[in-house]
């Protein structure tokens, strides 16, 4: 698909379906000049502890070593092909592909061939077959309080550096306190895995679309917020603060506020301080395949897997922290309502890039507008912006060469 | 697991389980009653219930926050129309509870959209416990309800209850 290059303030259509995209994609985002996001040390604390999962759409093991580094292979067996890494999670010494029991160590490492030398003199490997050019691919990793990244490109510059101007928001969340996960959840969108990030990056739609905030009083378009974004672009942050404003006329043009509801179950919103600052909440896309949130004290991070263009996962892995109390457990818990597959809020952003999806697809030869603000690509400290979404395809377009 | 139910009890159970069903696909406002006042319900992936992870995709305690989802389903969430249908089989007792029953029971639950065609939506079981309440219309009420459900994708979102 050959672009012309639009203004900033528009967005082609075609993005968002056309599988040569999508590779472009899988080549120069995900296995480009990126930390992905793989895991939590957490998760695998013991030398052996592995975990499978994605980057991108190509399945991957991350695996701690006997010497208690972390590694991260490609899942799949340098023989045939086979993805052989089918569980979860789990402990082992050494992986083993179930067609022709090729073993692996846990750097990647080929250290088994069965019959190499054939049966009775016949059969085998040839005497120059070397081992040592056939194992899994590994990747390289870095960690930083806890969190796992993973890269294909060597030239990648330092966890800190990538970060950059958003490195205030990632270790607000991980701070080095011991992290607990404390359950998973995974849901298939049928969606261009981009709308997901877009949403995240479109503080406009927040008192709109999702009418339980604005009912239960959860967020108001007159609350503190801000739209923070890194100097590329490539990161951003949202973040708004529960506050005691009286309504102004802002709230006037949202039909749900004057509908006079009330929880009859009020603990679902009663949050506890936990960070440096008075934000509620923190809600940040990080290039490129995760989103990091704070909901009140719901904590999750979001890791986003593309299943071809028209489709993707979404796999949560909801996090508190080791010394949390039961209280605070529970509350973590009442409030993961207002998210994930079932959340009150985040069902209305889930089903809206779908219907998103559906329309673009149909008139893939049109693009959308992004005027909000204006055209700028900068922070700011107000909603009714489009910038982050201005940002988000500015590097978008840099990175893809559009 | 205790001697096989009396055929009274079967009867109030498969009473209570086909209600539930029927009241989640057709009249949501009664499922919040088919609880106890202070009933706890929990949506759990398999992988979770399976690692100790007792996390919930969806959980209310009480009628209070039941009735909350129930109000979010009718009036402030967006999505695209869809009639679920609810299927329960295999129900068993599993052991005595305080004023009531350990049961389980195995659920499918279809799903039918406006452009899609009908696909099955979630497959699991319930790990419930019952409790007696002379003024329920089958003699009891889920005091705690987890849903299990066997495939651990969501496909693409959970509005209604399982």
């Amino acid at each position: 698909m050959q672009l012309e290059a639009p203004p900033i303030d528009s967005i082609p259509y075609g993005l968002y379906s056309d599988p040569e995209i999508y590779a472009r994609e899988q080549e120069r985002i995900f296995r480009g000049h990126a930390w992905n996001y793989v895991g939590l040390e957490a998760e695998i604390p013991n030398p052996g502890d592995f975990k499978r999962t994605w980057l991108g759409d190509r399945p991957i093991v991350v695996v701690r070593g006997r010497d208690g580094k972390v590694n991260v292979v490609e899942n799949v067996c340098a023989h045939r092909g086979v993805s052989f890494c089918f569980q979860e999670y789990g402990n082992t010494k050494a992986f083993q592909c179930p067609y022709h029991q090729w073993s692996y160590d846990l750097t990647g490492k080929l250290i088994g061939i069965p019959f190499r030398k054939g049966i009775g003199g016949k059969g085998g490997l040839a005497e120059d077959f070397d081992m040592s050019e056939h194992g899994l691919t590994a990747l390289h990793v870095a960690c930083r309080n806890g969190v796992i990244y993973a890269s294909y490109d060597a030239t990648m510059e330092s966890l800190e550096e990538y970060f950059n101007d958003n490195l205030y928001y990632i270790d607000r969340m991980f701070n080095g306190r011991e992290l607990r996960v404390l359950g998973y959840w995974r849901q298939r969108i049928n969606c261009n895995w981009k709308l997901m990030v877009e949403n995240l990056r479109d503080p406009y739609h927040a008192t709109l679309l999702h009418v339980f905030l604005v009912a239960f009083s959860l967020n108001r378009a007159d609350q503190p917020s801000s739209a923070r974004l890194d100097r590329d672009g490539k990161h951003g942050a949202f973040t708004s603060r529960r506050g005691g404003e009286i309504d102004t006329e802002a709230t006037k043009e949202i039909q749900a506020a004057s509908k006079g509801f009330a929880l009859q179950g009020p603990q679902l919103l009663a949050p506890v301080k936990e960070f440096p600052d008075a934000d509620t909440l923190v809600m940040q896309s990080i290039w490129p395949n995760i989103i990091l949130q704070q909901q009140l004290n719901a904590l999750a991070i979001r890791q986003i897997v593309p299943r071809g263009p028209n489709a993707f996962e979404l796999h949560w892995t909801c996090i508190g922290y080791a010394d949390d109390d039961d209280d605070m457990i529970a509350r973590r818990q009442m409030q993961a309502n207002l998210v994930g597959p079932a959340g009150f809020v985040s069902v209305d952003d889930s089903e809206v890039i779908e219907m998103i999806q559906r329309g673009v697809t149909a008139y893939n030869e049109s693009a959308g507008v992004v005027p909000m603000g204006g055209t700028g690509t900068e922070s700011c400290d107000y909603t009714v912006t489009e910038a982050p979404l201005r940002a988000f395809h500015k590097y978008y377009r840099q990175v893809m060469g559009l | 697991m205790i001697a096989a139910p009396d055929s009274e009890l079967r009867f109030a159970l498969l009473g209570l389980y086909d209600d539930y069903a029927a009241a989640l696909d057709d009249e949501l406002e009664r499922w919040p009653d088919l609880f106890t006042e202070e009933g706890i319900y929990r949506v759990i992936a398999r992988e979770n219930y399976e690692r100790g992870l007792l996390w919930p995709t969806m959980s209310c305690r009480g009628r209070g926050m039941l009735r909350d989802r129930v109000t979010a389903i009718r009036q402030t969430s967006v999505y695209t129309p869809r009639q679920m249908r609810h299927v329960v089989s295999g129900i068993r007792v599993l052991g005595e509870a305080p004023n009531g029953y350990r049961t389980q029971a195995t659920f499918l639950v279809g799903e039918s959209g406006p452009d899609t065609e009908s696909r099955l939506y979630a497959i699991g079981r319930y790990i419930d416990v019952v409790e007696r309440d002379p003024d329920a219309a089958n003699g009891y009420r889920f005091a705690d309800k987890m849903c299990v459900y066997d495939g651990n994708l969501i496909l693409s979102t959970l509005i209604y209850p399982l």
